[in-house]
């Protein structure tokens, strides 16, 4: 830079900056012995690497939830008798858990033609693994699950087949509802296993938020399609009560500078914008008996919650001293 | 060992593939002159696209960090603290044209190094550490990613779906998925600990070049040894802040390519207590397998009470 008005307004410029912010962003301001602060580790790269995961997962985890859980509302439909929400609750089932869930996967690979090669080994330490059998498997049980109980519902087939249809049926919803929980929450242990800071310093949390914000998205779908029951309300109340609950647990479980992309920036106004939705507000709104805005805010709630997870996952793998600060805990 | 010529395990032929001797490499930059011939070789062998050509500002680093085509990486810190008992700045001398002409100066005016400015350049070549516990190989739902004879974590090109879960299960961010549109996009890479050379009996590339054997290549127990004698060296040379980066103490369990590092590893990127991922997973089940009793007893209650 030559001399001049220009330079010595830059230099003026990059102090006041320094003066504010502690850190200076810019080319060759980064040096030993200098005013400026320097960035944290080595010029302020990351230490992990933030995932590449784009907006196909966060879509995912949230019909994969759905999916899940609306197979647990169906075994219970199916054990009291109410065929007609069991129908609903396995159509739902179906579409998002056995349709769209894998087809939002497949876009996310890199290479999607080698989807495949996720069938080729069987790791219980890689949850990704595991996620990609628990998907296969509740597809596998779902769609004919849905099958079986579609043609016992129209009574299709006469006498013994017919009553065959109906414990195939039965029994295949019980197997996608248990591989249907495990398809709610495996997505937290998912990232909760990471070297991600935010993500596995809440592993314990995350399983819950997904698996129960799973639980109230497919009760608030359900109640959207018709199906007002006193029962679905029940579940919504509950869903509800524990997303309050981990919205509380989250703002009490802070992890200073290794999860402060929870609390701060972008990605900390999603996490707080989705458990609202899906915490206080669909709890406020349904106690006051407004049942189909609550279901809506909570879906709401469910979807922009998942995005914001990915974005803090984003955000804390690409910032050096969250990775240091977690070193502590 | 410098000074052994063509004896050195840098440049001479081994079996290590086949006798399956554990191998590591051994990185020092007390002896690093930031030529990146390691990051040159390494492109060429294994054919690795480029990373742009850009400034960074940061020293000589144009490079940045490891990734999906960057499997070594030169480090160039500059940090205001003396390297060993080397003294910077302007040695005490007074900056006047006669004393600078005056050969007979004062040498007793020189002062302590650390009242000048001190500063110091620390160059270090950055690789895929092939941990010994590897979060990637866990992570990876492929079985692409696989331990080889050697005792190296290699990528499988071509089983890899890109499905990116090894990325954030590095607790070094060594490996990342590789964009379009370059070659070979979508997939995950590293440094292959070049593989397909020591099936050969030949050297990594990067070692092979290395010009000071700032990097060195052999075996892991060698090395070892020859690391902690190093740092003893150094130690009494007045390097005070030497120390080893092998972090056995944590689930990493000590990595196969190793470090020498002057100062605190925060200033390389480096994380002090690299934990493995895996570690995470027991509290996460209990806690998913609860989530989903929990909402099996609620579901049921629901109907149960509420029909």
């Amino acid at each position: 830079m030559t001399n001049g008005p220009q330079a010595e307004q830059r230099l003026e410029h990059l102090r006041e900056e320094a003066w504010k912010k502690g850190v200076v962003p810019g080319k060759g301001v980064d040096v030993a012995g200098g005013p400026i602060p320097r960035k944290p580790g080595y010029y302020g790269q990351p230490v992990v690497k933030p995932p590449v995961w784009t907006w196909e997962i966060p879509l995912y985890f949230f019909f994969g939830g759905l999916a899940g859980m609306s197979a647990v509302i169906a075994s219970g439909a199916i054990i009291f008798h109410q065929v007609d929400l069991a129908r609903t609750a396995m159509w739902v089932a179906a579409v998002a858990g056995a349709v769209l869930s894998p087809i939002l996967l497949i876009l996310d690979l890199g290479r999607p033609h080698l989807f495949l090669n996720m069938l080729r080994v069987f790791k219980h330490r890689s949850a990704m693994s595991m996620g990609a059998w628990i998907l296969s498997a509740f597809g596998a049980c779902a769609v004919p699950g849905l099958i079986a109980l579609e043609l016992h519902a129209r009574q299709i087939f006469p006498g013994a087949l017919d009553q065959l249809l109906r414990v195939a049926a039965g029994l295949l919803i019980f197997g996608s509802a248990i591989f249907g929980t495990l398809l709610a929450t495996y997505t937290g242990v998912l990232i909760g296993a990471t070297a991600i800071p935010a993500w596995f310093l809440h592993r314990v949390l995350l399983p819950i938020h997904f698996g129960t914000a799973g639980l109230g998205s497919a009760a608030a779908v359900l109640e959207l399609l018709g199906q007002r029951i006193p029962a679905l309300n029940f579940i919504g109340f509950y869903a509800a009560g524990v997303e309050t609950a981990l919205l509380v647990w989250l703002s009490f479980d802070k992890h200073g500078a290794a999860d402060r992309a929870i609390h701060e920036h972008a990605s900390g106004w999603l996490i707080r914008i989705g458990e609202v939705l899906n915490g206080p507000l669909a709890l406020v709104l349904r106690f006051f008996a407004f049942v189909p805005f609550a279901a809506i805010s909570f879906l709401l709630g469910a979807l922009v919650s998942r995005i914001g997870w990915i974005a803090v996952g984003k955000v804390s793998g690409a910032d050096p001293e969250s990775v240091f600060a977690a070193e502590h805990y | 060992m410098i000074g052994e010529g063509l004896q050195s395990t840098n440049q001479r032929k081994h079996s290590y593939v086949h006798d399956r001797v554990e191998v590591g490499f051994f990185t020092d930059p007390s002896v690093c002159i930031g030529c990146k011939a390691c990051e040159v070789a390494c492109k060429e062998w294994n054919q690795v696209p480029d990373d742009g050509f850009t400034w960074s500002g940061n020293s000589y680093d144009n490079t940045g960090h490891l990734g999906a085509s960057t499997w070594r990486h030169v480090m160039f810190l500059e940090q205001d603290r003396p390297k060993g008992n080397q003294v910077t700045g302007s040695m005490g001398l007074p900056f006047d044209q006669q004393s600078i002409g005056n050969q007979q100066s004062d040498l007793s005016a020189v002062g302590p190094a650390e009242a000048e400015d001190p500063f110091r350049w620390v160059f270090l070549s950055d690789v895929c550490k092939h941990c010994e516990e590897a979060g990637c190989l866990e992570a990876c739902p492929t079985g692409s990613i696989v331990r080889t004879e050697v005792g190296s974590v290699l990528v499988q090109n071509d089983v890899c779906n890109g499905c990116g879960y090894c990325v954030v299960s590095c607790p070094f961010g060594v490996i990342d998925r590789r964009p379009e549109p370059l070659h070979d996009a979508g997939g995950a890479f590293k440094c292959t600990f070049c593989y397909d050379r020591q099936k050969s009996g030949l050297v990594p590339a990067c070692a092979k070049v290395c010009p000071t054997e700032s990097i060195v290549f052999g075996r892991l127990d060698d090395l070892r040894a020859r690391g902690a004698k190093r740092v003893e060296q150094l130690q009494q040379s007045g390097y005070k802040d030497a120390q080893l980066y092998d972090p056995t103490e944590t689930s990493v369990r000590g990595i196969h390519a190793f470090f020498l590092i002057l100062g605190e590893p925060e200033a390389y990127g480096l994380p002090p207590k690299p934990q493995i991922p895996t570690i995470y997973l027991k509290s996460a089940w209990i806690s998913a397998f609860a989530t989903a009793i929990a909402s099996i007893i609620a579901t049921l209650a629901g109907f149960a009470f509420f029909s």
